[in-house]
């Protein structure tokens, strides 16, 4: 953590059309970001299930390495993402869904975080995540 | 278009994969057949993930990506299949200019009996020049060989 003032997360990712569109929420707990995703039927990826569509499991991960990248370094600019890798672990069922990020190494330039997805069980995550992001 | 095949054309008459999420986010399905397939993505405002460039959010070209591997596999498979991610790479190799359409093309790689392995590319103006490039794992259930 630096000693920049962290910055309202939720505010920010209210300045984030498509974080709107989905309707993601953050919070602070324990010193990191929480997103919160709920439900909503514009989600579902294979109706038959039903389970949300894996676009959107990648769009909570990867935005929860965001936010975490903001909060940690106090950048101005959003990160660039380079790579990214998903590991889809359980179908992520029609309700709320939350998932938080840990920087794994905090460079001069390229970040390197982990993130995870989880629904009612944190125990069963429905996703786990990396990616490098290059900082603006 | 072999006879084994009818099942996947009446399925995509049918409307396959016009899931609620790529409805919402404005995505088409182009074409899918024997293993290959193009999306479509135009440019739209709720999209954006960074307000102060207007390039849109990664996640956006990941869900592209994602449905266009797995919609590569089911239309090179010989019967129909469930199908679900295992393992999704993708390469951000150049931010997505606004205003301007993404095109998606995505192959089938291989099926064996329980996997498949697909990739797919995101562009913008030239396939040689691509936004994102994605490698997907899927896990096939109920295909009998």
């Amino acid at each position: 953590m630096t000693a920049k003032a962290a910055p309202d997360v939720d505010a920010l990712l209210a300045r984030v059309p498509y974080c709107v569109f989905l309707g993601m929420r953050a919070r602070i707990e324990s010193g990191a970001v929480v997103l919160d995703l709920p439900f909503d039927d514009k989600l579902i990826g294979n109706p038959i299930l039903p389970a949300l569509h894996g676009g959107v499991t990648g769009s909570l991960l990867e935005t929860a390495a965001l936010v975490q990248v903001l909060f940690e370094t106090g950048a101005q600019k959003m990160p660039k993402p380079v790579d990214i890798t998903i590991d889809y672990l359980r179908a992520g069922k029609p309700m709320l869904s939350h998932a938080r990020a840990e920087l794994v190494r905090v460079g001069r330039r390229v970040i390197s975080a982990r993130a995870e997805m989880w629904q009612d069980d944190a125990a069963k995550p429905v996703a786990g995540f990396r990616g490098h992001f290059l900082l603006g | 278009m072999s006879e084994a095949q009818d099942f996947w054309r009446e399925a995509m008459r049918r409307g396959m994969g016009q899931t609620a999420f790529l409805r919402a986010l404005g995505g088409e399905i182009v074409a899918f057949e024997n293993g290959k397939g193009r999306m479509r993505l135009p440019f739209a405002p709720h999209l954006v993930g960074d307000p102060q460039t207007r390039v849109i959010h990664g996640g956006v070209l990941t869900a592209m990506l994602d449905q266009a591997c797995g919609m590569a596999i089911g239309s090179a498979l010989n019967k129909p299949a469930a199908m679900a991610t295992l393992d999704l790479r993708i390469d951000y190799m150049k931010p997505a200019a606004p205003d301007s359409d993404i095109h998606i093309e995505s192959e089938c790689l291989k099926i064996t009996r329980e996997v498949a392995f697909a990739r797919a590319v995101a562009f913008q103006a030239s396939r040689e020049d691509p936004v994102a490039i994605a490698t997907g794992t899927f896990m096939i259930t109920g295909l009998t060989a």
